[in-house]
């Protein structure tokens, strides 16, 4: 792939082990998490074991002290097997980057190294009425003294119910509306922090997506990340780092379902010949592919940049994420469509590719706030380059 | 050119739609989840006369026309398109090829069955090897006496296990290839015809889907349909006219995935104001408009012509292309406008969405589609 050419032989290295890894370990319990209600405990092992969740964290902390390129590296081949499970990893990673982007030496010391050694992580913003609209965001957080007092509830939450360590996003001030947002770090366990339900998916099933009950939860101070009402740049900052990881997950998912596509292409045969000898078909999985390899070099492409430390990429996180997830979406859907009738049966996995597909372009910002942010900042910058005289 | 329906057409049209919000919408979750078809309102779709709907009345049927029964077929599948299904398979394959094809002792024998639903009809052609290549059926049917033995395994049949009239192609000269296929109708029950398999699916759920294995079945040689050797041709031709219930239903998802995409915009505030307020929901609401109704004129082009009499086969390729495209669109859509709410299953478009797919592969691929019409295009 044209990709090999850019990465480093540690990256191919990493690349090399999750394929593995897929391979042995996921592939195989892929259906199984697709369709059970269970979480699953035994592959997190695994990618303990394999030090993944190392990727991400510095190395004074116990980690691997890698980046956005080497977490997308193992997101994407995780994802080729299955996604639902690979957000085991993923939404540890988001739910660890404001840590790492807010976090003091102590907040660091403590959690860091636990995440490091396979505790999962989560990070909750969304709640029933504020989606899009971080600003409308109700969980209260009171100042009482060494204290913070928590009453609300957050929904939609990524790993919530099996992550031990939570990064919430809530109001210390709702008159300031989004300016008014802090961040805090609160473990399972704490009184007065609760689980509601489990959402019933159309895909990413192996996945836990729960509710987030707050009732007079005591969250001490000292776990507030950064200063009161510095939550949404926190949201922004850590959607910079994470929203290259979602599209290189789409990325995996798109892969995934193509590999099948064209396996199946060359053995199904029909008026005597396979069906990837039809130019119907042919073009269609080059169109495939080529918007896989597309996706892929704007995904890697960014992931580089924020790696390197470059002051502003938000607009081209976003534009990886919409892209790649369009691609997702597009690249599943001919995959059914090149298996005909089987594609849209359980006993081949593309279906689950197609349900998986669907929510890279709504979660952490559906595609349309990604476009918003893309077009408010082209227009923001416009004119800096003057072009034509 | 008249775009207006007769009054009969418009009060069909209505009372379909007051069924579908009132019966079929209300249940469309709960057959999804159980994964079964609800027999109980094929019960009462047999009852209200939809099972019938097209089939003469000297055969118990309704005897109404083309454009009556596709406009039914979308209301229907806005409620639910799982349960629709039935009435497309019964009339445009099953009791339209008997129509068309039959002797007059086929058609007294097995109309009122199908017009009544007391021996629901079912499409047995699909064979693991045999899809898009429909003339590559491997099934044979073999002369003994007065009797065909039907030999084979069909795979993706969808009424099987409740049907009591298969429609079955098989081979009667495998070494003619498609100038071999022969069609039968093989009453349910019958020796040797079993149904097995219930196949596991992405969508309309509700459908039962499954595999038929024929083993030394033997069916009265009274029985074939047409001659022999002209199988595939009875397929064709009725799979033309099954397009349009397709396309029909088709644009039943996409207008309720529409329906839902629309409402759910006028509730959900986000910044301050509903999200129907920004442009970008706007234009994509005209958007999917403009997909369901460009295919619900496409469809209705392809009944009229039925109705009277002219060719229609390009016509009915076109609305299912187009039909099952926007069913597709709309649906994907219409859970993007609903954002997080639209992945989860208590919300309808969760479920069109997953609906919405097969209509670009079943009755025809999309693939198939565009064979239909380019070589049309390239015949003269």
């Amino acid at each position: 792939m044209p990709l090999d050419y850019l990465l480093t032989e540690e990256q191919l290295e990493i690349r090399d082990l999750c394929r593995d890894i897929a391979k042995k370990s996921v592939l195989p319990v892929a259906e199984h998490y697709d369709r059970s209600d269970e979480f699953p405990w035994e592959i997190m092992e695994v990618f303990a074991k394999a030090d993944l969740f190392r990727i991400f964290i510095p190395e004074e902390y116990e980690g691997l002290g890698l980046g956005v390129t080497e977490l997308c590296i193992a997101t994407e081949e995780l994802s080729r097997a299955c996604s639902g499970i690979t957000l085991g990893l993923a939404g540890t990673a988001l739910g660890t980057e404001p840590i790492l982007v807010m976090g003091n030496d102590e907040q660091k010391a403590e959690y860091l190294p636990r995440i490091a050694n396979g505790a999962l992580a989560a990070f909750s913003l969304t709640e029933a009425d504020s989606g899009s609209d971080a600003a409308g965001i109700r969980t209260k957080a009171v100042k009482d003294g060494d204290y913070y007092v928590l009453n609300g509830t957050k929904q939609w939450v990524t790993n919530g119910g099996e992550a031990e360590i939570y990064t919430v996003i809530v109001s210390t001030n709702p008159e300031r509306g989004a300016r008014g947002l802090s961040a805090f770090i609160i473990e399972k366990g704490t009184p007065g922090f609760e689980f509601g339900k489990k959402e019933d998916k159309m895909g990413i099933r192996a996945s836990a997506t729960r509710e987030l009950v707050f009732t007079d939860c005591k969250v001490p101070a000292k776990n507030r990340l950064g200063k009161e009402g510095t939550g949404f740049i926190t949201v922004m900052r850590t959607f910079d780092h994470t929203r290259p990881g979602v599209a290189a997950q789409a990325v995996g998912i798109a892969q995934g379902a193509f590999d099948w596509a064209l396996i199946y292409s060359k053995e199904r045969r029909q008026f005597g010949q396979p069906i990837s000898a039809f130019q119907g078909i042919q073009f269609k999985l080059a169109d495939m592919s080529t918007k896989i390899e597309a996706a892929r070099a704007l995904t890697y492409s960014v992931a580089r940049m924020v790696d390197a430390g470059v002051k502003d990429t938000t607009r081209y996180s976003a534009q990886a994420k919409v892209f790649a997830s369009d691609v997702a979406m597009e690249v599943t859907t001919d995959a059914i469509q090149i298996l005909g009738g089987y594609g849209y049966m359980r006993e081949f996995p593309v279906e689950k590719y197609f349900r998986d597909a669907k929510i890279t372009q709504i979660y952490e910002g559906t595609n349309e706030i990604q476009r918003m942010i893309i077009g408010r900042d082209l227009i923001r910058t416009a004119g800096e380059e003057v072009y034509f005289e | 050119m008249d775009f207006e329906l007769n009054d009969e057409q418009k009060a069909m049209k209505d009372a379909t739609r007051r069924f579908a919000d009132e019966v079929l919408a209300p249940a469309a979750q709960g057959i999804d989840e159980a994964d079964e078809t609800n027999l109980e309102l094929v019960g009462q779709l047999a009852e209200l006369g939809y099972l019938g709907l097209t089939i003469p009345e000297e055969y118990d049927g309704a005897g109404l026309d083309t454009v009556t029964y596709a406009m039914c077929m979308e209301e229907l599948s806005r409620g639910c398109a799982s349960t629709a299904l039935v009435v497309s398979i019964n009339l445009s394959l099953i009791a339209d090829a008997i129509l068309k094809f039959g002797t007059d002792e086929q058609r007294q024998k097995y109309l009122p069955g199908l017009a009544t639903g007391e021996a629901i009809g079912c499409f047995v052609l699909t064979e693991p090897e045999a899809g898009t290549d429909a003339g590559a059926v491997q099934t044979t049917a073999v002369r003994d006496g007065d009797d065909y033995v039907i030999n084979g395994t069909k795979c993706f049949i969808t009424n099987a296990s409740f049907a009591k009239t298969f429609l079955v192609f098989a081979s009667t000269d495998p070494e003619a290839g498609s100038k071999g296929l022969s069609c039968f109708i093989a009453d349910g029950g019958t020796d040797g015809l079993k149904v097995d398999k219930r196949f596991d699916k992405l969508g309309i759920r509700g459908a039962d889907v499954r595999e038929v294995h024929l083993e030394d079945c033997r069916v009265p040689a009274a029985n074939m349909l047409g001659e022999e050797g002209k199988g595939l041709k009875i397929a064709l031709t009725v799979l033309d006219g099954g397009r349009i219930g397709i396309a029909a239903q088709a644009v039943g998802i996409a207008q309720a995935a529409l329906d839902e995409a629309v409402k759910y915009s006028a509730e959900r505030k986000q910044f301050g104001r509903t999200i129907n307020k920004f442009q970008a929901t706007q234009f994509k609401l005209a958007d999917m408009a403009l997909a369901v109704d460009s295919a619900r004129l496409l469809y209705l082009r392809a009944a009229c012509l039925k109705d009277k009499g002219d060719r229609f086969s390009v016509e009915s390729a076109m609305a299912k292309l187009a039909a099952s495209r926007a069913a597709n669109y709309v649906a994907n859509q219409a859970v993007q406008i609903h954002g997080g709410y639209g992945y989860m299953k208590e919300y309808t478009v969760e479920r069109l969405f997953r609906d919405a797919r097969i209509t670009e592969i079943y009755e025809g691929t999309s693939e198939v589609q565009k064979m239909v019409i380019s070589s049309a295009l390239l015949q003269d």
